[in-house]
């Protein structure tokens, strides 16, 4: 036998390892997104396929840029940037100009998370960061939203407005609902309405988010509770005056509740770790979510509402905590 | 099989990977050119040497005498010629005192080894038989046995669980025993029910060993021991989530099974008690799954005490490829051995060869709060926090994060996407407290 005790290598157990790394997670992620992104640019045509590449490159670059300049380890491969990225442009109009669409990447990466430290360091997820700090300091590009001309090429799209904002202004000036058909929910389900690149198609979020349950990526308890919540309370709201307050079925496909649910609340590095503090966030998002879209300055609440929660995640994270085996009293 | 299988909280699947040796029965491994026999085969106090350089001694003779309770002695597993009374590789890593022994060929028993009749079986001489035989547990952790059969009068003992869980992947050593020795192992039960006085008995065995659960039902029919299917699920065969998954007790924290009212022996344990208590044969040898991608063909061995390991990859057909890592116990909570003269030893299960290739050290990333960490966790503490104080020295907070309450099973680690070695954190962190503690 040859004499092999020298090349043997010695590391404490466990001395298997579980397939998923952290940049297969992101680069699920990704993937998830990808009929998002395919059903934007089809409503949208090339202007939303530019606003995609743009914040996504910007990204990465960003990322590489910041880590070199730091003097740090290059990152970019994990994954984490092209994600951001992805979800940046997913939350911006496809009539964003390509310089906004760079500013926004880069306020994502280099001052949401690299300043930090980078992944897993930043508080705040890092693309609601940079489209919050957009739709203050740019409010007037960042709310033009193109109508969708499905298949066409979108350039000579029309100007519209989203069904949020139509019904934020209506109650403003009327105190009534617009007037509704059933069938514009069917069309606001699959993404024919105006709206963020991502916001748009609840049935290609609904297939990503599928996916990302089979591969286990998420567990239902952030989605859940966020979307509970909203269901709930928008339903209570709209029980107590159905002409004043839209149905949960409005708030369910319109705006960006499901990108915001199934993607964006669901951040690991901004959520809770311990399943009782995700139900916790979920909730509070989705209560947030509401209280704005019903009675704030804003038609659309979901980024606010995500922010808002991740700054109370050491919070949560710190009062919600499982509890510990073999604390529970004795059974006979 | 209609019982709606039982489980705890936590854990994890990794993949079982028991294939390669499950059909394979159990077989006797050749004798060694030199058998070392340590000392320290058990927690407690390590035994003391008894015999010199230039005895001769038989198969089964103590070689060294247990010193203080929580101790048992050790005994030549073959006959032969003491070649050495000195420091030899140990599987802590360490090179610790051991008995070195040349055989003699002739395997020749003591004469004076005699088991308990029927009319002797009251407890005291139970214990003190197992005490003499040297049998501790043999599902890894290896406390003497008689200690466990005697807890203190308050804390009465009603229920008996028997281990057949054998949760970790690669190892089929249980299994293999519990389908050619059922008897063996139910005599050994008796036993440990005699000694406790009439507790309720379980048998707990994965789902994923349908043989096993089936011969083990069969051999229990005419008895009131349960047989309890268990979901396959890693660490099910752990102490405390075993007592969880069948009784629905907990472990109070910081306490033992007996707080629970419970004792939990190893399938193995059980059969070498039988062994025993019937003979008077002391356990000197072991039943090990030499299994893994590095070595040539897999197989479950009746092994003697004291083999080095090299002798059994010989036994195996030698490596397959270039050797990595070498495991003593299963993947998830085996050590990794630096040499292959180290001895097999009393709580040894498995012998577990990767190569070179199967060996990756890919490089630890931030944590990214993923969670999995503490949805696996069956203590239910949270892994990511509690390193994270516990690389920053705060070791108080650790331990008010439970870090104590930790079973060392690893799950954390294995799933843990930015290849962070929590349970190696949590091991120093616990450490250190423990060392305080003592300090105080
Ligand atoms: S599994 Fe690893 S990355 Fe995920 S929370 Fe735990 S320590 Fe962090
Ligand atoms: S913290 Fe301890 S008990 Fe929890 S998963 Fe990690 S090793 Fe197991």
């Amino acid at each position: 036998m040859p004499d092999v005790d020298k090349q043997l290598y010695l590391s404490s157990s466990p001395h298997i390892h579980a397939e998923q790394t952290t940049g297969a997670i992101m680069r699920a992620v990704i993937y998830a997104l990808l009929p998002a992104c395919a059903v934007s640019v089809y409503f949208f045509g090339l202007p939303a396929l530019w606003v995609l590449l743009v914040c996504m490159a910007g990204c990465v670059a960003a990322e590489a840029l910041c880590r070199k300049i730091m003097g740090r380890e290059q990152t970019w491969r994990d994954g984490s940037a092209a994600l951001t990225g992805i979800l940046l442009a997913l939350n911006l109009p496809p009539s964003t100009p390509w310089w906004l669409a760079l500013l926004g990447a880069v306020v994502a990466v280099v001052v949401a998370k690299q300043i930090f430290g980078g992944l897993g360091y930043n508080p705040f997820n890092p693309a609601l960061v940079a489209r919050v700090v957009l739709l203050i300091s740019f409010p007037v590009q960042m709310t033009r939203w193109s109508a969708p001309s499905p298949g066409g090429s979108g350039l000579d799209a029309l100007t519209t407005a989203t069904p949020l904002g139509e019904m934020k202004t209506a109650v403003m000036l009327t105190g009534q609902l617009p007037s509704h058909s059933g069938a514009q929910t069917v069309d606001y389900f699959v993404g024919n309405m105006g709206g963020c690149l991502g916001e748009v198609s609840a049935l290609a979020l609904l297939a990503g988010a599928i996916y990302l349950f089979w591969k286990r990526i998420i567990t239902w308890h952030i989605p859940l509770s966020f979307i509970g919540s909203v269901v709930v309370l928008g339903g209570i709201f709209w029980l107590v005056d159905p002409a004043r307050y839209p149905s949960p079925l409005f708030h369910l496909v319109t705006g960006g509740l499901l990108l915001g649910a199934f993607f964006m609340a669901t951040d690991m590095v901004t959520s809770p770790v311990a399943p009782v503090g995700m139900i916790v966030f979920g909730t509070g998002c989705g209560v947030v979510t509401v209280l704005i879209r019903l009675f704030g300055g804003y038609p659309e609440g979901v980024s606010f509402a995500i922010l808002l929660m991740n700054a109370a995640t050491p919070l949560i994270d710190r009062y919600c905590r499982p509890r510990k085996f073999g604390y529970m009293p004795r059974k006979a | 099989m209609s019982r709606k299988p039982k489980t705890f909280h936590g854990g994890l699947h990794p993949p079982d990977s028991k294939a390669a040796s499950a059909d394979k029965a159990v077989e006797i491994c050749p004798l060694p050119d030199e058998i070392i026999i340590p000392l320290s085969q058990h927690i407690g106090a390590p035994a003391e040497p008894c015999v010199a350089v230039g005895d001769s001694v038989c198969r089964g003779q103590v070689v060294g005498e247990a010193r203080g309770f929580v101790s048992v002695p050790v005994h030549a597993s073959t006959s032969g010629e003491v070649v050495a009374v000195e420091a030899r590789p140990h599987p802590s890593g360490r090179d610790l005192p051991a008995v070195v022994i040349r055989p003699d060929g002739r395997d020749q028993w003591c004469d004076d080894l005699r088991g308990l009749g029927e009319d002797e079986l009251a407890a005291e001489s139970v214990r003190n038989k197992l005490c003499a035989c040297g049998i501790v547990g043999l599902g890894g952790a290896t406390f003497p046995t008689h200690v466990k059969l005697s807890p203190p009068p308050e804390k009465p003992i009603d229920t008996l669980i028997i281990n057949g869980a054998e949760c970790e992947p690669y190892l089929t050593t249980d299994y293999r025993l519990m389908l050619e020795d059922p008897e063996q192992i139910l005599d050994g039960v008796r036993l440990f029910a005699g000694v406790l006085g009439r507790p309720r008995i379980f048998i707990g065995i994965e789902e994923n060993k349908p043989a096993a659960i089936k011969v083990i039902d069969a051999a229990c029919a005419s008895s009131d021991i349960e047989v309890v299917p268990l979901r396959v699920k890693y660490p099910q065969g752990a102490e405390k989530q075993l007592i969880y998954a069948i009784t629905g007790r907990e472990v109070p924290s910081g306490g033992l099974p007996m707080d629970a009212g419970v004792l939990v022996q190893n399938v193995r344990t059980a059969a070498a008690v039988s062994v025993a208590v019937r003979t008077g044969q002391p356990l000197i040898e072991q039943v090990l799954t030499v299994t893994g991608p590095g070595v040539a063909e897999p197989k479950n061995l009746r092994v003697r005490i004291g083999t080095p390991l090299r002798h059994l990859i010989d036994a195996c057909g030698g490596f397959n490829g270039e050797p990595g890592k070498i495991i003593l116990g299963g993947p998830m909570m085996g050590t990794a051995q630096l040499s292959l003269d180290v001895p097999v030893t009393r709580g040894a299960g498995g012998l577990l060869i990767f190569r070179q290739e199967d060996v990756d050290p890919r490089p630890e990333g931030p944590c990214i709060r993923c969670g999995r960490c503490v949805s696996v966790c069956p203590a239910r503490i949270l892994p990511t926090t509690i390193v994270a104080y516990a690389r920053n020295d705060q070791v108080e907070t650790a331990e008010t994060l439970g870090v104590l309450d930790c079973i060392e099973c690893g799950c954390c680690t294995y799933i843990c996407p930015s290849m962070i070695p929590l349970v190696q954190f949590i091991r120093q962190a616990k450490g250190a407290i423990m060392a305080q503690k003592r300090n105080a």
